[in-house]
C-alpha cells in the first residue's frame, strides 16, 4: 500500500520530458552576476571590492546573522562591480558581478570524483561546516539549512525526512540526482542524521520515479538507517507538512513547526550539497537546474554555477522556440514568470521552464458556483473560496480566524477551479496584510 | 376565573416594578459620563468616517478634539479649515488655519513614454502585482494603474485614465484625505499643498534610478540632472538618490524649474498660458 497524506491535493499533468537526460554541466558563462540575498534572511555582506581577484569557491559575502548564508564564488575572474542587477522578480538587487577568466578552484577543494564515505566529523563540527559551505534548502524555499539543523532547547528530533518527491510538474533535477548520485546521496543523508543525532531516515518518493526507487533501494543494505519510502503521486507532497504527514502520519500542528513533532525535513539536492561540503569540503556555488518546455529543442539537466544568466540555460538547451509567451522559475504550480531572462539563477532556481504563448495565458474569469472544488483540492483544510471573499472586502480579523496564515501558497485552489478565479493571488493579497497586522501587534 | 386574571396582574404588576427599580439601580451604578461636547463637535464633523484624521471615524476624532488642549496636527482634512473653526468655536479653542492639501499622482509613465515590456494577466490589485513583479515596464517605480488607489478612495475623486492609464485626481472631490496615498504600494501619490487657485508645481516622477536607466525605461522620468535645483531662485529643490523634490512649502511657484527640466517630470497644474508661449516651446525643443 503506497503512503500519501489525506487532506486535498491535485494531480496535475506530469510532463516529465527531461526525465531521461543525464545530468550535463552548463559551459561556463562569461560573465556571472551573484546576488547577495538568495535565502530567506539577512542578505550577506559583501568581502571583496570591485577589481579583486577570485577563485571558485571562495567566500565573497558573509552571512551576516543567525538567519542567512554565507555566499562563495562560482567562477574564477575579477569582480566587476558591485551594483543592482534585476532580480527575477525584475526589481534591482545587490550583487556581484564577475567577468570569468580561467576555472581556478581554492585548492582547499577535493575535486575527485572518488567516493568518500567515512564521516569523521562530530554533529556540531557538521553544523558549522553546513553554515560555512552557505547551504539553504535546495527545493527552492532557500531556508537556511544549519538554521533547520540546530535543534532547538527543549525539542528533540526523531527522524529525518529527505525530499525527493519533486511533486512539481515538469521538474526533474532531483530525480536525476538520485539516479546519478545515489552513493552520494546516502552518505549526505548520513552525515544529515549525525548532525541531528537520529538514527531513521526516510527518502520520500512519488512512484512515478520507479527507476529512482529502485536504485536507492539496492543501496538501503550498505547504509543503515536509510528507508526509502514510495508514495503515491499527488501534488503537492513535497510541502513539508504533506510529506511528513504522508510517511509518519504525524500532523505539523497549525502555526508550528516540523521539529514540534520530532521531524526535520531535507530536500535531496540539499542532502548532496552536505556531502560535497563536508567530504570534499566544496562549498554551495552550483546546482542543478532542470530546463524543459513542451517546445524547446533539448530539454536538459544542467550543473549550473549560480550566477549564469538564465538565457544561456535556455540557448544550451536549444534556444528559444518562436511562440514562447512565458518562462517560468521553479516549476509550473509554484514557481514564477521571469521578467527579463537575463536574471541571474540563484541557489533556490530548481527549473526554468519555457511555456508556448497559448500555454500561458490564463482563461477567463466566471462566477464562483460554490462547487467547493477548491475546499477539496486545499492540502490544508482550508476554504479558498471563503478566503478570496474575505480578502477581496479586507476582512483581515475574519481571514486569521479561518486560518489564512496556514496556507502554503501550492495553488491547487487555482488549478481546480472551473471558473478560473484568481484564488491564490487573493489569498497570497490576504495572507501578506494579515502577516504584516500580526507582526505589528508582536511588536 | 377573575380569580387568574386578578393574580396575574399583580404578579405581572409587581414584578414590573421590581425590574424597573434593579434596572434604574444598575443604571446609577454604571452609568457612563460623557461629555457632552463630544456630541455637540461629532455634529459639526463631515461624517465622512473616512479615516483622514488618523482616527477610525469621526466620533473618535471628536473625542480627541474635546481632549486636546489645543488641536496642534489633529485636523480633518475633509472639512477643512471651516469644520476646524465650527469645532473650535463649540469648544471655545483656537484652531490654526492650514493649506488644504490635494492628492497628487507622480507618475507619467503613460504607454507612450513608457513602453510596456510584459503582460500582467493576474489579479487586478497593484498590492499583488508588486509582490509579484516590478511591473510590465522597464520603470520599477512607476504607477501599475491596476486602479488600488481608485478603490481606496470613498469621494469619488480619483480615476484611471484609460488614454494614459494613470490615474487622475478630481480637484474638486479630493478632499485630501489620504486613502489613496496609503492604498499606493509604489507611494507615488502625495498630499501636496493645493496652492492658490489651484495652482501647482511638482516632479511627476518617483524613480530613483540613475538617469541613463531611468531615461531608457521612460522618455518622462525625472533622471536627476539637477537642473531644476540650480535654477530654482527659492531654494525648494532637492536632489537626492537621482530624483528631484519640490517642497511646496518653499516652492513660490515661478515655474522656471518646469521651463528647464529636459524630460518634462516637472508638471505645472492650473497656471493661465504663458505670456511667451513660442519661446518656452523653442526653449523645450531645443533641450
Amino acid at each position: 500500500m503506497l503512503k500519501t497524506f489525506p487532506k486535498g491535493g491535485v494531480h496535475p499533468p506530469e510532463n516529465k520530458i527531461s526525465a531521461n537526460r543525464p545530468i550535463e554541466a552548463l559551459p561556463l558563462p562569461s560573465k556571472v552576476s551573484i546576488l547577495v540575498s538568495q535565502h530567506i534572511g539577512a542578505p550577506a555582506t559583501i568581502l571583496v571590492a570591485k577589481g579583486d581577484k577570485v577563485k571558485v569557491g571562495q567566500l565573497i559575502a558573509q552571512s551576516s546573522g543567525f538567519v542567512s548564508a554565507n555566499i562563495h564564488s562560482s567562477v574564477s575572474g575579477t569582480v566587476e562591480s558591485l551594483d543592482a542587477v534585476m532580480d527575477s522578480s525584475g526589481y534591482k538587487r545587490t550583487a556581484i558581478t564577475i567577468t570569468v577568466e580561467g576555472d581556478e578552484w581554492e585548492e582547499s577543494i577535493d575535486r575527485s570524483k572518488d567516493l568518500n564515505k567515512t564521516i569523521s566529523l562530530s554533529a556540531e563540527e557538521i553544523i558549522k561546516k553546513i553554515s560555512a559551505s552557505g547551504i539553504v534548502g535546495l527545493g527552492g524555499a532557500t531556508f537556511p539549512s544549519h538554521v533547520k539543523l540546530s535543534i532547538p532547547a527543549g525539542k528533540k528530533a526523531e527522524v529525518l525526512i529527505i525530499n525527493g518527491v519533486e511533486c512539481e510538474p515538469y521538474l526533474t533535477s532531483d530525480h536525476r540526482l538520485m539516479l546519478e548520485k545515489g552513493h552520494e546521496l546516502m552518505v549526505g543523508i548520513q552525515i544529515l542524521m549525525r548532525a541531528l543525532n537520529v538514527d531513521k531516515a526516510f527518502i520520500g518518493i512519488e512512484n512515478n520515479k520507479p527507476d529512482a526507487i529502485a536504485h536507492l533501494q539496492s543501496l538501503e543494505t550498505e547504509y543503515p538507517g536509510i528507508k526509502v519510502q514510495a508514495l503515491k503521486v499527488k501534488y503537492p507532497q513535497g510541502g513539508e507538512k504533506q510529506l511528513i504527514k504522508s510517511i509518519t502520519n504525524r500532523e505539523v500542528p497549525s502555526g508550528g513547526l516540523p521539529i514540534d513533532i520530532g521531524a526535520v525535513v531535507h530536500n535531496v539536492g540539499t542532502a548532496f550539497a552536505v556531502y560535497e561540503a563536508v567530504q570534499k569540503n566544496k562549498p554551495l556555488f552550483e546546482r542543478v537546474v532542470t530546463v524543459t518546455g513542451k517546445e524547446l529543442a533539448k530539454p536538459s539537466n544542467f550543473v549550473v554555477r549560480i550566477g549564469t544568466p538564465i538565457s544561456s540555460l535556455i540557448d544550451a538547451a536549444g534556444g528559444f522556440p518562436e511562440d514562447t509567451g512565458k518562462v517560468v522559475n521553479g516549476g509550473p504550480m509554484m514557481g514564477k514568470a521571469l521578467s527579463d531572462t537575463n536574471v541571474p539563477v540563484t541557489k533556490g532556481t530548481s527549473g526554468v521552464i519555457v511555456f508556448k504563448e497559448t500555454d500561458s495565458k490564463r482563461k477567463a474569469e466566471g462566477a464562483c458556483i460554490r462547487c467547493a472544488k477548491c475546499v477539496s483540492a486545499c492540502p490544508m483544510g482550508l476554504e479558498p473560496f471563503l478566503l478570496i471573499k474575505l480578502s477581496q472586502r479586507m476582512m483581515y480579523d475574519r481571514l486569521e480566524t479561518e486560518r489564512i496564515m496556514d496556507c502554503m501558497e501550492c495553488g491547487s485552489c487555482s488549478f481546480g477551479c472551473p471558473a478560473n478565479l484568481p484564488l491564490l493571488d487573493y489569498i497570497r493579497l490576504g495572507k501578506g496584510e494579515v502577516g504584516k497586522i500580526i507582526r505589528a501587534r508582536k511588536n | 376565573m377573575s380569580s387568574i386574571l386578578l393574580t396575574s396582574i399583580i404578579i405581572l404588576s409587581v414584578l414590573g416594578v421590581l425590574l424597573a427599580v434593579i434596572l434604574y439601580a444598575v443604571a446609577q451604578k454604571f452609568k457612563v459620563i460623557e461629555d457632552p461636547r463630544i456630541d455637540q463637535v461629532e455634529a459639526v464633523l463631515p461624517g465622512a468616517n473616512c479615516g483622514g484624521c488618523g482616527f477610525p471615524g469621526c466620533r473618535g476624532m471628536a473625542e480627541a478634539l474635546v481632549k486636546a488642549d489645543d488641536f496642534g496636527s489633529l485636523f480633518c482634512p475633509v472639512g477643512g479649515n471651516s469644520t476646524m473653526a465650527k469645532a473650535a468655536e463649540v469648544l471655545g479653542k483656537v484652531a490654526e488655519a492650514k493649506d488644504p492639501m490635494v492628492a497628487v499622482v507622480r507618475c507619467s509613465g503613460s504607454p507612450e513614454h513608457r513602453p510596456r515590456t510584459l503582460e500582467y494577466d493576474g489579479a487586478t490589485s497593484c498590492k499583488l502585482a508588486t509582490m509579484l513583479y516590478s511591473g510590465d515596464t522597464g520603470c520599477q517605480f512607476g504607477c501599475l494603474g491596476l486602479g488600488d488607489c481608485v478603490n481606496a478612495c470613498q469621494f469619488d475623486a480619483i480615476h484611471i485614465d484609460p488614454e494614459t492609464k494613470l490615474p487622475v485626481v478630481d480637484d474638486e472631490k479630493c478632499t485630501a484625505c489620504g486613502a489613496c496615498a496609503k492604498a499606493c504600494p509604489k507611494f507615488i501619490i502625495e498630499l501636496r499643498k493645493k496652492g492658490p487657485k489651484n495652482k501647482r508645481i511638482y516632479v511627476s516622477c518617483v524613480n530613483k534610478d540613475k538617469g541613463g536607466i531611468a531615461r531608457k525605461a521612460c522618455s518622462a522620468a525625472c533622471i536627476g540632472c539637477g537642473k531644476c535645483v540650480k535654477t530654482c531662485p527659492h531654494e525648494a529643490i532637492v536632489l537626492e538618490n537621482n530624483l528631484a523634490y519640490i517642497d511646496f512649502n518653499k516652492c513660490k511657484l515661478c515655474r522656471k524649474c518646469v521651463e528647464v527640466c529636459p524630460t518634462g517630470a516637472i508638471h505645472e497644474l492650473n497656471f493661465p498660458p504663458r505670456k511667451k508661449v513660442e519661446a518656452a516651446t523653442e526653449n523645450a525643443e531645443t533641450k
